[in-house]
């Protein structure tokens, strides 16, 4: 199980910006399959995530514009490198508030550092946040001006104890003035909706983000008013298994910072509510350069809460020169090239409907296209859990302090996508 | 992190900042040193006092630094130095240094294994998966898996129920990467009984909520792979099943790359238990923004989970498909149609209508598909939608791709008297016949054939021209020999070419995209690894697959099952060291020298062959002077390569001077093993092996009562075996069996009993009874005890004999690892009463010529060849006479009538 060998970063123009070996060094070169693979794929997101060449396996992630190719010798669970990719790209956000070219290139010794940490012999050493930010602490701009003065380092110097204990997620001697504890519930409704308006498929994914600031080691308990809702649920590894599978409460000593707690799935049909509907109308006429375009969008069973942020795009069959519409409300964009169209609407007033209507232009002389468009609508709603979901509430043992607590509910669309 | 310049020059300069007190200074020398001290061997020794004395730092932290940097300095002449300090570190106080160094024993094994073995740090790894820190626990096991990968046939592994339940208790507490070390090397435990399997897999349950996907696949795996252990009666085994649902689907809402790896692997398990998600076909369906690996793999999901129940809710989807932007998707979907209306026959009718809509668009790759997937459901379905011809050629002119233009000629073939105008539409594509592809020109030829059968009349001169344009203009070997065939088929004997043209075709199924059971089995123990995203066993991937062991899942040995069926559950002692099932195509060789078999390899492709030969039978001897006598090779008697190993441990143990145990004049005698053991015998247990001396065969039994009872009356019996063992006398237990007691007894047995063929060859079921009850167990024989004192044959008969072997009769192995020189290896084989004829030396290899003899008189003729430099010989045995696994009766059978009853070849060795 020799792991990851070496570690490419390439960005979307094809560029290997940054390269790490943990063995002996790879060539840039095997890194042409990947580029042989990206031509192939055409769009970014579809180059397959495992690449066979004649001597080395690339498995790879696409993360904000980056792709991270990591060289494979060995047979390898590749899930095991997938999320371990991914683990690397958190770790670059959470320390450079942004996983980009830009931040890796003006960070690139505590990249090193990191990579170096993180994999020893191509076997993962540490990967969680509160560890590493001891064994190298983030930049800051105050600390670069300090370390500039005084010529001390980013690299800490004693042992993360966490990394021993039975809690290597969390750090000791955590301290704050302020001790917060903030949960989000956020749900994104996955869905499909046939022509017609009914539902084909739909779920609910839903997540629990925590920034917990707790001083010590606080031992916390979360419960819900309904825990039943949750029967297919993925734990942070804090959370203990017994404690959940016999009161359903969740009880867990928290690593510091922000992490995600849990992340859980509701697909019972009957619980997922729809809280938009779409009417829409395109066609086109058989022997004839253009067609109709007619779109509303209206909020359903939303429980008093507004539908805000509402975007709709369309890929448009590739026959669509151009399209000439008007919205009622927001407005709207049409990329020939890629044939996109996007619409943003902004919120929703169920007093007036926002429409959007008008004319599609065909390449003359191009049939009628067959395809049949699907959009895809993005939409938030605030304190809301679309579920059902509440958090009964939080208590805390260990520590003798008073923290202060909240919850925060939000639903957002996350694969919605209607047929027409 | 030099941006690609070359700074090695500064060697020595760097390594005089490593003894600085700075840890940042420290770590960016280090990682210097692991980049340049490749490049500067000489210098890098200059670095190794400073790794000695970081190794003994006061910091845990600068020890343990150390101690990582040192393992990644990939220089020879300095790894011995660093045997010492890595030492202290394995025994270390501190586990972060423990860990550590853990990791660092398979770094230095990298570079160099011997040196690691002779200095016992395997051991010491060994030691440390039983560490009070989980975290060492994992590392040991990686450090160990990784080890025991360049190692296949060493058992570092060797887990037991003890250390079992060490990784086990270590699985709660460590890291999710070392979960996944622990899961991975626990997947490779065969527990004893179900009974361990279901403990095993309750506590691994947990660890599908994870959050880390490779945690969940990896437990996936265990549980899949132990469930094969559980009586699908037990209440546990529907309720993990249960369990096993959710984490798969929630698989599914991770990152799409993370996706792709779980879909690979979800196609599996619904191949193995398609029960588990067959209510989430819904999941499958596939997002519009999906990437497009993700969208094909969600498809075949789709159709592989498709059923009765769900077919019209997938139809509708997959119709919603073919309309999309995506070409090669649309594509997809339409072939998924076909294969639907293939797999389920109630769906058919349907199917045909939507593809019918389908055509109606004239989206032009969407018609071609249709096309393609429609002659697939004629020929499932046939004589039952012909009413659709009709539609398929109006859109003749459209089609441009070869496989829809072959596809639609075949379709035109077929069912040419039902098409008025077939052979003008089959003119119309003669027109451009040299610029078709080779699919086209091949379906086109035959096509025109089967018209001119079906109305000879009108197709006269089509056919003359199709012939003479296969045979006489055309480069394609393939293309003329098929224009030969049936020019002389037509020509000879038109009765008979109707015959074959236009036999009746086996119809097709939605199995043949499936895949194979065995390897589907094999794929299943390697869940979550890239064999199970390329659905190839590693063996026909991986680089250097010399560290390849194949996989096979556990046989399920259900306690409750095994006593109504011996034959069905070996003993339980023998399942743990045989994994596999016994190999089904009992090639006489390998049973017949066989002591203890290993799995079996991989199947040969036994019915491709007898098809093939089939073919050549069918074009008729007329066919040979048409190839000048030199165009079909019958397909040789393809050994398979697997046979070596059972025999290469048979014969090993043959010559092992040290296994054997009692060897006083007779001949080799395995040590006892556990044949009843006695949890399955309410307290008896049971072990025994098998002896020859001097003309008598024994069965020597340990019974041993660990049941609270006393044990009287003791009594055996065979089942009628292939062999005609029996015993000799009754089984005599002098006094009752007080409780924990044991008694030995030697059983003579004879080979006068009934016969029966038995699979394997040398299987033997057997009844024991006692007081309490009858119990039943199964094992398997040594053939060695078989062989007769009198198998020595004489000199010119063994040379004619030799000679008169038929080819296919033979087979080849090789015993690996074997030291003895020609002299000791005769000797050792007389005791057996194998009989070496003649010896030979042939440029510098020595040849033994051997024979013995069966029981039942079959006599086994061998060629050993024995290289002095090189420790592995090689065998070619042959017996002169197969029926032993056709008619194994000694009276019934001459020994040299050779009548072999078409068993495939392998079969008779």
């Amino acid at each position: 199980m020799k792991m990851i060998h070496s570690l490419f970063l390439i960005n979307c123009s094809g560029d290997i910006f940054l390269e790490k070996h943990w063995k002996s060094v790879v060539s840039q070169s095997v890194c042409d399959y990947f580029f042989e693979a990206q031509e192939k794929a055409v769009d970014v997101e579809n180059v397959p995530p495992v690449i066979s060449t004649p001597h080395h396996y690339l498995i790879s992630i696409y993360r904000d514009k980056i792709f991270f190719v990591s060289v494979i010798q060995t047979e390898v669970p590749p899930l095991f490198v997938i999320e371990f990719l991914h683990r690397v790209a958190d770790t670059f956000q959470d320390y450079f508030g942004e996983c980009s070219e830009t931040a890796i290139k003006d960070n690139v010794v505590i990249v090193y550092e990191l990579l170096e940490e993180m994999l020893d012999n191509g076997f993962p050493l540490a990967t969680e946040s509160n560890i590493l930010k001891e064994l190298i602490k983030p930049p800051t701009i105050l600390r670069s001006v300090v370390n500039s003065i005084t010529g001390s380092s980013n690299v800490g110097d004693t042992l993360p104890t966490g990394q021993l204990s039975n809690i290597p997620w969390r750090r000791a001697g955590v301290k704050y003035t302020n001790n917060e504890a903030y949960f989000d519930v956020i749900e994104e409704i996955d869905a499909i909706i046939d022509k017609s308006g009914s539902t084909v498929f739909a779920e609910i994914q839903g997540v629990i983000d925590s920034c917990i600031k707790l001083s010590g080691m606080p031992d916390l308990s979360l419960s819900f008013m309904n825990p039943r809702l949750l029967d297919d649920v993925s734990f942070h590894p804090c959370i203990r298994f017994k404690r959940w599978e016999s009161e359903r409460v969740l009880s867990f000593i928290p690593p510091d910072g922000n992490f995600r707690l849990i992340s859980y799935r509701v697909s019972s049909q009957n619980l997922v509510a729809i809280p938009v509907y779409v009417k829409h109308l395109i066609s086109f006429k058989e022997n004839s350069s253009s067609g109709r375009f007619d779109v509303t969008i209206g909020p359903k069973q939303n429980m008093g809460k507004t539908v805000e942020g509402v975007v709709m795009t369309v890929h448009m069959p590739k026959a669509v020169l151009n399209m000439n519409l008007t919205a009622t409300q927001g407005s709207y964009t049409f990329d020939p090239v890629t044939k996109v169209l996007t619409w943003d609407v902004g919120k929703i007033t169920p007093q007036k409907l926002p429409n959007l209507k008008g004319i599609v232009n065909l390449q003359s002389g191009a049939p009628k296209p067959e395809e049949n468009p699907s959009l895809n609508i993005q939409f938030k709603i605030q304190q809301l859990a679309i579920s059902g979901l509440k958090v009964n509430r939080l208590d805390m043992y260990g520590e003798k302090y008073k923290p202060f607590k909240g919850v925060k509910y939000i639903t957002k669309a996350g694969k919605f996508q209607v047929r027409t | 992190m030099t941006v690609g310049k070359d700074v090695s020059a500064l060697f020595p300069d760097v390594v005089n900042c490593m003894q600085t007190d700075n840890l940042e200074l420290k770590k960016l020398v280090y990682l210097y040193l692991m980049n340049y001290a490749k490049s500067q061997p000489d210098m890098a020794i200059m670095a190794v006092n400073t790794f000695v004395k970081d190794c003994e730092d006061p910091n845990p932290l600068i020890r343990a630094l150390a101690v990582r940097t040192m393992g990644c300095i990939r220089v020879d002449k300095i790894t011995e130095y660093l045997c010492e300090p890595l030492r202290k570190c394995l025994k270390d106080e501190d586990p972060y240094v423990r860990k550590t160094a853990a990791v660092c024993v398979a770094k230095l094994h990298d570079i160099n294994a011997q040196l690691v073995e002779d200095q016992g740090f395997l051991d010491t790894l060994k030691d440390l998966i039983s560490d009070s820190n989980p975290m060492v626990v994992a590392n040991a096991v990686a450090a160990l898996s990784e080890i025991a990968e360049s190692h296949p046939s060493s058992n570092l592994l060797d887990l037991n129920p003890q250390s079992i339940n060490k990784l086990l208790t270590a699985l709660n507490e460590c890291t999710e990467w070392g979960q996944i070390f622990i899961l991975d090397c626990l997947a490779n435990y065969m527990p004893k009984d179900d009974r361990e399997a279901q403990s095993i897999c309750e506590r691994v349950t947990p660890r599908l909520s994870h959050a880390n996907s490779a945690v969940v696949l990896s437990a996936v795996k265990v549980l899949m792979k132990f469930m094969e252990m559980l009586s699908k009666d037990l209440d546990y085994y529907g309720t993990l099943l249960k369990k096993l649902a959710p984490p798969l689907v929630t698989l599914l809402s991770a990152e799409p790359e993370l996706q792709y790896v779980a879909l690979r692997n979800i196609n599996l398990i619904v191949q193995k238990r398609p029960e588990i998600l067959k209510h989430e076909m819904k999941v499958f369906f596939v997002k519009y923004n999906d990437p497009i690996y993700v969208k094909l793999e969600k498809l075949d999901i789709m159709i592989r989970l498709a059923s009765q129940a769900n077919i019209a809710q997938v139809l509708a989807e997959l119709k919603e498909y073919a309309t999309e932007v995506d070409v090669d998707f649309v594509r997809k979907a339409v072939r998924a149609i076909g294969r639907c209306a293939i797999k389920v026959e109630q769906s058919a009718e349907r199917c045909v209508s939507t593809l019918l809509d389908l055509i109606q668009t004239k989206v032009n790759y969407v018609v071609q598909e249709a096309i393609v997937v429609i002659k697939d459901i004629f020929r499932k379905y046939p004589n039952k939608y012909e009413s659709v011809i009709a539609t398929l050629c109006e859109n003749l002119d459209s089609l441009d791709e070869p496989e829809a233009r072959a596809a639609m000629i075949w379709i035109v073939g077929e069912y040419a008297e039902r098409i008025d105008n077939a052979d003008e539409l089959l003119e119309s594509f003669l027109e451009g016949f040299h610029d078709e592809s080779t699919q086209v020109q091949l379906q086109l030829l035959t096509a025109i054939v089967k018209l001119f059968l079906k109305k000879p009349t009108e197709t006269q001169e089509l056919v003359q021209q199709v012939l003479s344009l296969a045979t006489q203009d055309s480069d394609n070997p393939d293309l003329r020999d098929r224009g030969y065939i049936y020019w002389r088929l037509l020509s000879t004997d038109p009765v008979a070419a109707k015959e074959v043209v236009l036999a009746e075709k086996p119809l097709i199924s939605e199995e043949t995209d499936l895949i194979e059971p065995t390897l589907l089995d094999e794929l299943i123990c390697y869940i979550g690894t890239l064999a199970s995203v390329y659905h190839k066993p590693p063996s026909a991937f991986v680089e250097g697959s010399r560290g390849v062991v194949h996989k096979s899942l556990p046989p399920r040995t259900g306690s409750s099952e095994s006593a109504e069926s011996p034959e069905a559950a070996p003993s339980a002692g023998q399942a743990a060291e045989q994994p596999a099932v016994i190999p089904a195509q009992g090639d006489l060789l390998g049973d017949l020298l066989n002591l203890d078999l290993g799995p079996p390899v991989s199947g040969p492709p036994l019915a491709a062959s007898s098809v093939q030969m089939g073919a050549v039978d069918l074009l008729g001897g007329g066919l040979d002077s048409l190839m000048g006598g030199s165009g079909f090779t019958a397909p040789g008697p393809a050994a398979p390569a697997g046979m070596g190993a059972p025999l290469g441990s048979g014969l090993g143990d043959l010559f092992d001077l040290t296994g054997g145990v009692g060897t006083l004049s007779g001949s080799y005698v395995a040590p006892k093993t556990v044949w009843l053991p006695a949890m399955k015998a309410k307290g008896l247990e049971i072990s025994g092996t098998f002896s020859r001396q001097v003309d008598s065969i024994s069965m020597d039994l340990v019974l041993t009562n660990k049941a609270l009872q006393v044990m009287s009356d003791f009594a055996i019996q065979f089942n009628r075996n292939s062999f005609g063992l029996a015993p000799a006398a009754p089984l005599q237990v002098h006094a009752p069996l007080a409780p924990n007691q044991s008694v030995e007894i030697s059983l003579p047995l004879n080979t006068v009993g009934s016969v029966m063929k038995m699979d394997p060859l040398n299987n033997l079921q057997v009844a024991v009874k006692n007081n309490i009850d009858v119990f039943y167990f199964s094992t398997l024989y040594p053939l060695h005890i078989l062989f007769v004192e009198d198998g020595k044959m004489e000199r010119q008969m063994f040379l004619a004999t030799w000679k008169d072997i038929p080819n296919e009769n033979e087979a080849q192995f090789q015993i690996k690892d074997c030291s003895l020189n020609a002299d000791a290896v005769s000797s050792k084989l007389q005791g057996s009463n194998i009989f070496t004829i003649a010896k030979r030396n042939v440029e510098g290899q020595d040849m033994l010529y051997q024979s013995l003899k069966l029981t039942n008189g079959i006599w086994v003729l061998a060629e050993l060849r024995i290289q002095p430099s090189n420790p592995s010989f090689t065998v070619r045995p042959s017996p002169c006479c197969p029926p032993l696994s056709v008619a194994p009766c000694p009276s019934a059978c001459p020994p040299w009538g050779c009548s072999s009853r078409g068993q495939p070849p392998q079969q008779c060795c």
